[in-house]
């Protein structure tokens, strides 16, 4: 075989997984540390799974926190109230979340445009209050305490994630790349297209004969599925789950990860959450006010890069839209 | 033998009848177009004929088959394929993708998540095929949205081929157009007709585009139908002159 040349996307692909996987050798080098590197991938897969939607669909929500705060919770009360197993309380995590916003969804893609995310908010407030007035179930303001991520049994290896920063990071990095991959083939698959298409022109798509509300309730399911798979990690990398997780605030970072990065650009709400994480480690010991900062470089980017940040870098090709890999 | 029967249709808004009495029937592998003035009832009638209302009053025959009252995504299922007049498209999206949702919902593909190696191949190669027949092979890989009219009107036609159709509706397929784009819109409407055999009905404001291309042509007048018949004998038929040539010249 002759060596071909890569496109755009691939040499993203590339990029992309060689500094994540690289991450402790040059982390230290730049300022960082090892749990800021697992909080980037963390929060990167929420803007992701957020942008299943977004991106991908042309559907906006506002309420998404919700379900990264269900993955939170339930995977905390796993790990105190039933049993100390890391991937069990990932599991029923993204149960709790991915299940709920598949129900809820029945009804909200009912909605349209600014309706449909009118109706996310209000569904996901629901749940914020939930968490910060049901104190003896979670604590209430003070958050979910008194868990820790359990060690990882695989036969008889066992890996102690709690004590040891990189091996936690690794594991992290494993789940983000299941779930990526699955997102991945998703969107690659005919179901994946028939998703671009409702996004281009939901008419047109409707009149070749795809069933549009069935398809963009599947596209939210899903984006709720992985939406709290990550929000279980979340409570897993803090030992800790509080009513912030669910809060439309959160919502709106997400949102803004996802933008900043580059919405059709599969690999760009990853880019973004790096940006606004690091952003806020290093500007938050500088000062309180600094979100004024990153709302600014938010700001510049939807002016001069509507794109995103990744989706300038991308070179204007023929494939341009298709998911990279 | 009839592919498309139409007895009677009638549209009614209100007191106003847009479509009267009008009949039609359409052999396999006709072209036919249907002409008219505007405020005719051409488009009224064409849209009676995809599904997208129905008809007050008359039946739709499709391949002996009463469709009268089936939706239009159902049509488009037994084989009658539309295209739009304003320009529907996924512009953001490169000609192959626009075709391959197309031919993935056509195999019925559309919700399946996983597609083997071999399917996703028949899908390409399909895809390669009906791009190569409207003629876009060389643009493939452009986005849609950045194309000339012609070319989104001959993507257009692509996605509908990819219904694979028995009948393709196309709703003036030139209107828009410059004389260059018209000229070869109406190339790739014969080529259709003549070398692949499709049976066209068309609806167009373009009279000389119709005269070229169609076999026979009804003409339509507040309503109704004023004419029927072959490009030569609607050429010189009196009535028509006065309704609608010698307005037009």
């Amino acid at each position: 075989m002759t060596p071909r040349r890569l496109t755009a996307d691939q040499i993203i692909l590339i990029a992309v997984w060689v500094a994540l996987l690289t991450v402790p050798l040059w982390i230290g080098g730049v300022g960082g540390y090892i749990a800021l590197a697992s909080r980037v991938v963390v929060l990167g897969l929420a803007a992701m799974s957020i942008n299943f939607l977004l991106g991908f669909t042309g559907y906006m929500s506002f309420g998404h926190a919700a379900f990264f705060g269900l993955g939170a919770y339930g995977a905390g009360f796993t790990l105190k109230l039933l049993a100390a197993n890391t991937l069990l309380s990932l599991l029923l995590g993204t149960l709790l979340g991915g299940v709920l916003g598949a129900l809820l969804g029945l009804l909200i893609v009912r909605r349209r445009g600014v309706y449909f995310a009118m109706v996310t908010i209000a569904f996901g407030q629901v749940f914020y209050f939930l968490a910060y007035r049901w104190n003896g179930l979670t604590g209430g303001d003070d958050g979910l305490r008194g868990f820790t991520r359990a060690p990882l049994h695989l036969g008889p290896i066992t890996i102690d994630i709690l004590n040891n920063a990189e091996a936690f990071y690794y594991f992290v990095l494993a789940c983000f790349a299941v779930a990526t991959g699955i997102m991945g083939l998703l969107l690659r698959s005919p179901f994946g297209h028939t998703l671009l298409a409702i996004r281009e022109n939901e008419q047109r798509a409707r009149f070749l004969g795809i069933p549009i509300e069935r398809h963009v309730w599947a596209s939210f399911s899903l984006s709720c599925f992985f939406m709290s798979f990550a929000g279980a990690l979340y409570a897993l990398l803090n030992n800790f789950a509080d009513p912030s997780n669910l809060y439309y605030v959160m919502s709106g970072n997400i949102v803004i990860m996802a933008v900043l990065g580059g919405i059709r650009a599969f690999w760009g709400p990853l880019i973004g959450a790096a940006v606004f994480v690091v952003l806020q480690d290093y500007l938050s010991s500088i000062t309180t006010n600094w979100m004024s900062f990153v709302g600014l470089l938010f700001v510049l980017v939807v002016l001069f890069f509507p794109r995103g940040l990744l989706g300038f870098v991308r070179a204007r090709g023929p494939q341009h839209d298709t998911v990279a890999g | 033998m009839t592919l498309l029967r139409v007895e009677a249709l009638t549209k009614a808004f209100g007191s106003l009848v847009a479509v009267d009495e009008v009949s039609l029937d359409v052999a396999p592998g006709e072209l036919r177009a249907i002409i008219g003035p505007n405020g005719a009832g051409k488009t009224t009638f064409f849209n009676m004929i995809s599904g997208f209302f129905a008809p007050t009053r008359g039946r739709i025959l499709f391949d002996d088959r009463d469709v009268t009252a089936l939706a239009a995504a159902a049509r488009v299922k037994l084989g009658m394929a539309r295209t739009f007049q304003v320009t529907e498209i996924f512009p953001e999206l490169s000609v192959r993708e626009n075709v391959r949702i197309a031919v993935e919902v056509a195999t019925g593909y559309r919700f399946r998540p996983w597609i083997s190696r071999t399917e996703r191949h028949a899908v390409e190669r399909r895809v390669d095929e009906i791009v190569a027949s409207v003629g876009l092979t060389a643009r493939i890989d452009r986005l849609v949205g950045e194309l000339s009219h012609g070319d989104q009107r001959a993507n257009e036609i692509g996605m509908a081929l990819a219904l694979k159709p028995r009948l393709l509706l196309l709703d003036e397929p030139t209107a828009g157009m410059g004389d260059q784009e018209t000229h070869e819109a109406t190339a790739l409407i014969r080529r259709l007709h003549r070398e692949e055999g499709y049976t066209i009905v068309l609806i167009e404001h373009d009279m000389r585009v119709v005269f070229h291309l169609a076999d026979r042509i009804m003409v339509l007048d507040r309503g109704r139908v004023l004419a029927e018949g072959t490009p030569a004998e609607i050429g010189a038929n009196e009535a028509v002159q006065a309704a609608y040539l010698g307005q037009a010249a």
